[in-house]
């Protein structure tokens, strides 16, 4: 889409802005509406429309098949590692008190743990079916 | 007032939904398809579900009708015409429809607190998550820590696709539209 000036240029004045909010639904998800979930997909849809505007080998330099397949496994991994750190420090599987000091702070610091795990594994899916559903052709 | 909303909002859904069923156009049934997720959305936001609006819009509305499109790039954008009559499906989804509308009589009336799902664990979340997590949003609280494990159960599910379309269509580290056929793979 080399020809398409506006678009080009509206895409780069949104996507930091389509990011930011990404982050701000990641981590503001204990007070306002949003999480781990709605997050990820926000942040993947800024990169699928980067992709969609300048094309999948562009935003592959960005985010080389590594770094996804890292997230797509690794958000799987901090979520279950968070439920095996309580077993390890004597309490349930995923009950987060003692995590931290007092109840409320273990329950922060695990369910802020958990959600990035949650937004890690479902940005890396979105943009790992995008990029391979965008690049594949059949024979 | 509300009650005008739900029923233009609901009238549009029928509407698309209508029209979805008519095109045989499958590009606009995706555009479509969009637009009856945001309707949807706006529903959930009109019943102050905010976070499931949210899902609904983000997923449905947006991810969803990305994947559509790419899904279109690698088939076709007409859809065949069917070789059956649409006698039989008609029937079968008004039957359906049916026992769904006979079904919502017996439902709770929307947001009574004297509904049995208003009774036990909603009652004891309101009253507890403040107590428990000092978490304000009661819907992260419950998705994140009480129901902790279903929620981990999701994501591996999520996961499962991603692995499952890495598996099926193959790897894009092997470049763009460089995938050769196995060998042994009968053309």
């Amino acid at each position: 889409m080399k020809e398409y000036l506006v678009l080009r240029v509206i895409t780069k004045l949104l996507l930091p802005f389509i990011l930011l909010f990404g982050l701000y639904v990641q981590f503001h998800g204990d007070f306002g509406p949003g999480g781990g979930f709605q997050a990820g997909v926000i942040f993947a849809a800024g990169f699928v429309l980067y992709s969609l505007i300048f094309g999948v080998a562009a935003a592959r330099k960005v985010l080389p098949v590594g770094i996804l397949r890292a997230g797509l496994a690794g958000g799987v991994l901090i979520y279950a590692v968070v439920g095996v750190a309580n077993l390890i420090l004597g309490a349930n599987y995923l009950e987060y008190t003692p995590l931290a000091e007092t109840m409320k702070e273990g329950q922060h610091l695990g369910i802020f743990l958990v959600e990035l795990g949650v937004g890690l594994t479902v940005a890396s899916v979105m943009m790992t079916v995008y990029f391979t559903f965008a690049t594949w052709r059949a024979n | 007032m509300e009650a005008w909303v739900d029923i233009s909002i609901l009238g549009l859904m029928a509407i698309t939904a209508i029209a979805i069923a008519m095109l045989r156009n499958l590009l606009a049934v995706v555009m479509l398809s969009g637009i009856y997720s945001l309707l949807a959305a706006s529903i959930f936001v009109v019943m102050d579900a905010v976070d499931v609006a949210f899902t609904e819009a983000a997923v449905g509305a947006g991810i969803s009708t990305i994947l559509f499109i790419g899904t279109l790039t690698l088939t076709t954008r007409i859809e065949k015409k069917p070789a059956h009559t649409p006698i039989l499906p008609l029937v079968v989804v008004c039957i359906t429809g049916a026992v769904l509308i006979f079904g919502t009589l017996d439902a709770a009336v929307y947001g009574d607190p004297q509904s049995p799902a208003m009774q036990d664990v909603a009652r004891y979340y309101l009253e507890n998550t403040k107590k428990h997590t000092g978490i304000p949003n009661v819907v992260t609280a419950v998705l994140a820590s009480y129901r902790g494990y279903d929620t981990l159960g999701e994501v591996v599910v999520i996961f499962t696709a991603g692995i499952g379309v890495i598996l099926l269509l193959g790897s894009w580290r092997r470049g763009l539209g460089t995938m050769k056929p196995h060998k042994d793979d009968k053309a």
